[in-house]
């Protein structure tokens, strides 16, 4: 299982070193961590607290990362995505891609970020320093974000970007 | 029918979930969301923009003229903000 939702912390190393252990065909690791800023809209934040829909969660991750995996050639993902209240600085998501030559792990970590925020159930609230929360409002330029990857952008079979 | 509810809709709906006992004509998403905001002012106000709410049946996404039938759990819920 490489997609996980967890209210605990993860390590962005340790997923690295448990990916790739005594694997020597990987040439190309990418990693994104997504953290929770300590201001929204010029207010400072006390806290972020992010609401999911168990089980859909998952099940929405896997899809998009197996729509990765059809698209590019991957030899390894994973998906991190933490739920409950977070402080400002605290890891909110990590994706790995992992692959021979990095054009592919590049592509496909932005790939993953971009599907994963338009469709993974997840709502983010700040709770600013005087105790009001705030629904995040979902950003028109992350719907934007998609609509370049309906290109087919699928590597041409036999070549190999430089690694 | 199970209904789950999550952030801004659950909050203004007072509830996380519910089951419900459905009328035979709501036949899609949307006869069911015009069928809930008559049930109560707490309604009226979680689907006051019925554009901002997302549906999904049975854990996947789907669009307001999605037939219901089959269903086993359907949620409302505001545009995703994950990430």
């Amino acid at each position: 299982m490489s997609v996980r939702v967890q209210a605990d912390d993860f390590d962005a190393s340790h997923e690295i070193a448990a990916l790739t252990a005594n694997r020597t065909d990987i040439g190309a690791i990418v990693t994104f961590t997504g953290t929770v800023r300590g201001e929204a809209k010029g207010k400072s934040i006390a806290s972020m607290t992010l609401e999911h829909y168990p089980g859909m969660t998952e099940a929405e991750l896997e899809r998009v990362e197996a729509e990765a995996h059809a698209r590019w050639p991957l030899d390894a993902t994973r998906i991190i995505h933490r739920f409950g209240e977070l402080k400002p600085g605290a890891n909110i998501v990590l994706v790995v891609t992992a692959s021979r030559h990095r054009q592919a792990a590049f592509e496909a970590a932005e790939y993953l970020m971009d599907y994963l925020k338009s469709r993974a159930p997840f709502w983010k609230k700040e709770t600013a320093a005087d105790g009001t929360g705030n629904w995040v409002d979902a950003r028109e330029t992350d719907e934007a974000a998609l609509a370049r990857w309906n290109l087919p952008v699928k590597p041409t079979p036999g070549v190999k970007p430089a690694g | 029918m199970k209904l789950l509810y999550f952030a801004w809709v659950r909050e203004r709906i007072g509830r996380a979930g519910e089951t419900l006992e459905l009328p035979a004509e709501i036949r899609t998403v949307a006869d069911l969301v015009a069928w809930l905001k008559t049930r109560g002012p707490e309604y009226a106000e979680a689907f006051a923009r019925p554009d901002l709410v997302r549906a999904a049946i049975n854990q996947e996404h789907v669009k307001p003229d999605a037939p219901i039938a089959g269903a086993r759990e359907i949620a409302f819920f505001p545009p995703v903000t994950g990430g």
